[in-house]
């Protein structure tokens, strides 16, 4: 029954897929020469004048462009010509620094505030104006004091991550089962033990939550933040090849964003699968 | 009554509520116990039978009075004093070899990894679980989950054990034996059991004492129910025990109704000296034994049973 509905669900999909393809093809095909013109001006002009080409490629030109792509990942031909997985390995590393750092801080500091009533309390006014605050509007401050631009980048990602794990930390901790911890404390189990043993173990289905919240949105705003940083990165590439016009190279940046962020995701979920157990 | 092992000394627990109003679930309660005895605690829901099984425990803290274990007086949760959950309350991330060694561990901090699974290995055996000890507790049937809290209770080898209606959440049949088995562990190693139970058949199968508690708020213990069942008593043949019918009916009689009307009937009621009734013969029936009470002979109804049976 349920190999039955993945396999029918499989092939909806590619039909889903063929058919957008060929739509796709069927919207930007060649519609033949229109106007004859001199030849300087039709050179202004580009393809889209003198053989009638959609100015937006088609999907066998993004398959050809991709796959000269895959073959070399990582050439480096200076600042504003180097291969995507040059540009994919730039920003994942930044988005990796930024969030480890945020993991670091925020799994701490969500314990401390989850078993302290007293500094849940206290933090919580900053937490609730600091949360909603878009990341991007750091980036200034960030590039005022840190004055590189490449470190900001990491701030914004470590900024954007944190809160989702302190707050997942905050409340993973604070609503372990009493029954679980009443057990630790019938047997005279001390504090640290008891967090280790009782509490994050317990916890951890719902800290995992958290960090995979987080790794989304640091993927998402890496993007964002590298278009306004500049350099290298994946943004970067996106927005600069937007200046140089080739849409190609944007859908086909898209569509690496897409399968990377996917891939970050489900490595998330196979972890949060791994601490999750049914009562 | 001469060995005081567990004595509760005029505890309350009150809730400050909205308002100010406090609530007062009971105050003023004593109760003791000697060493080995099996003490079953009944009453209605919400009269403060959990409350008063926590600060034996050393979960809660009274708002009033001291709990006084073997001589000294308790603060807090100690080793010596086991408690097996309602909920049953295993880890669930941990097999259950991990759940009994976690409390093996706790106990014993020295020890190396092969003596505490040894150790904790003979209490699932003795628990009946042999085979299971690497499932977790989600492969685990109900009742089988219990035996795991009762193994990891009995593991650590406590002065007392502390129940909290462990069987109530189970299928009669998975009761029975576990019932059986907690009997023959608490007879075999002389334990001393407090238990809280809504079933009264289980307190009659189980329990030396029966502690009636009425309703709440400011619920009082009523009685104290000296079971006059003997010692080797079966669980399936209880009811034909000349005894049994009229033990039993006086404790639903009190539950009935006694327990709402208790405090109205009895104003003289001295909460430290507490009346330990002993029923009778039915052929002499329980009026005969304390005060002449006609007005409540005529209310039990299963008096004739037990001359049918025997
Ligand atoms: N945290 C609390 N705040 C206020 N009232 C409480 C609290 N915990 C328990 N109570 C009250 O104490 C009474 C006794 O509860 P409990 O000991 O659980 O009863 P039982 O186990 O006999 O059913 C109940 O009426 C309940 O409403
Ligand atoms: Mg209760």
């Amino acid at each position: 029954m349920s190999t039955s509905l993945r396999l029918r669900a499989g092939l909806v999909s590619i039909v889903l897929l063929a058919a957008f393809l060929g739509i796709w093809h069927l919207a930007t095909r060649s519609t033949g020469t229109t106007t004859t013109m001199s030849p300087e001006y039709a050179k202004l002009m580009g393809l889209t004048a003198t053989q009638g080409k959609s100015a937006m490629p088609g999907p066998l030109d993004v398959g050809a462009k991709l796959w000269e792509h895959l073959k070399r990942p990582f050439y480096d031909n200076g600042p504003n010509d180097k291969g995507l997985g040059i540009q994919l390995a730039y920003s994942i590393a930044r988005v990796g620094t930024g969030y480890l750092l945020a993991v670091l801080v925020a799994i701490p500091l969500g314990f401390l505030i989850g078993m302290s009533p007293l500094l849940s309390k206290a933090l919580d006014p900053f937490i609730q104006v600091l949360k909603p605050i878009s990341p991007l509007a750091w980036m200034p401050l960030a590039l005022y004091t840190i004055k590189d631009s490449s470190v900001s980048a990491i701030f914004v990602i470590f900024i954007c991550s944190i809160w989702p794990m302190l707050l997942n930390t905050v409340f993973g901790v604070a609503s372990v089962r009493k029954e679980w911890v009443n057990v630790a404390r019938t047997l005279e189990v001390g504090t640290v033990r008891r967090a280790f043993t009782v509490i994050l173990p317990a916890a951890a289905p719902t800290i995992l939550t958290g960090m995979r919240i987080s790794i989304g949105i640091a993927w998402l705003v890496i993007v964002a933040a590298e278009m306004l940083v500049g350099g290298t990165g994946i943004g970067y590439f996106v927005w600069n090849e937007w200046n140089n016009l080739s849409i190609t190279n944007v859908i086909i940046a898209i569509l690496l964003i897409g399968v990377v962020g996917m891939l970050l995701d489900q490595i998330l979920a196979r972890f949060t699968r791994m601490v999750t157990f049914p009562e | 009554m001469t060995d005081k092992f567990i004595s509760i000394e005029g505890i309350a627990k009150r809730y400050s509520g909205a308002g100010g109003a406090t609530t007062t679930v009971f105050e003023n309660l004593w109760l003791s116990m000697a060493r080995g005895e099996f003490a079953c605690v009944i009453g209605h829901s919400g009269c403060g039978k959990t409350t008063v099984l926590n600060i034996l425990a050393g979960l809660d803290a009274p708002s009033e009075g001291a709990v006084i274990v073997d001589g000294q007086a308790i603060s807090g949760t100690s080793l010596d004093r086991a408690v097996i959950f309602q909920s049953h309350a295993l880890l669930p991330w941990r097999t259950v070899l991990g759940n009994v060694s976690y409390a093996v561990s706790s106990k014993w901090r020295s020890w190396d990894r092969a003596k505490v699974k040894a150790h904790a290995q003979t209490f699932i055996d003795l628990v009946g679980l042999t085979g299971s000890e690497h499932k977790r507790p989600s492969e685990l049937s109900g009742g089988m989950k219990q035996r795991v809290g009762i193994a990891r209770a009995l593991s650590i080898t406590p002065k007392m054990m502390l129940m909290d209606e462990p069987f109530s959440a189970l299928d009669a049949l998975t009761r029975g034996t576990l019932q059986d088995e907690v009997r023959r562990i608490c007879l075999e190693t002389g334990q001393t059991a407090f238990m809280i139970t809504h079933d009264v058949d289980e307190a009659i199968y189980l329990a030396d004492k029966i502690f009636l508690m009425t309703n709440g708020p400011g619920a009082v213990l009523a009685e104290v129910v000296e079971n006059p069942l003997p010692r080797d008593r079966g669980r399936t043949d209880l009811h034909r025990h000349p005894l049994y019918y009229a033990l039993r009916n006086h404790i639903i009689d009190f539950l009935v109704t006694r327990s709402k009307t208790f405090a109205a009937e009895t104003p003289d009621h001295d909460p430290r000296n507490v009346p330990l009734v002993h029923v009778g013969k039915p052929e002499l029936t329980i009026a005969s034994d304390a005060k002449p009470e006609p007005s409540r002979e005529a209310s039990w109804p299963g008096l004739s049973r037990p001359s049918t049976s025997s």
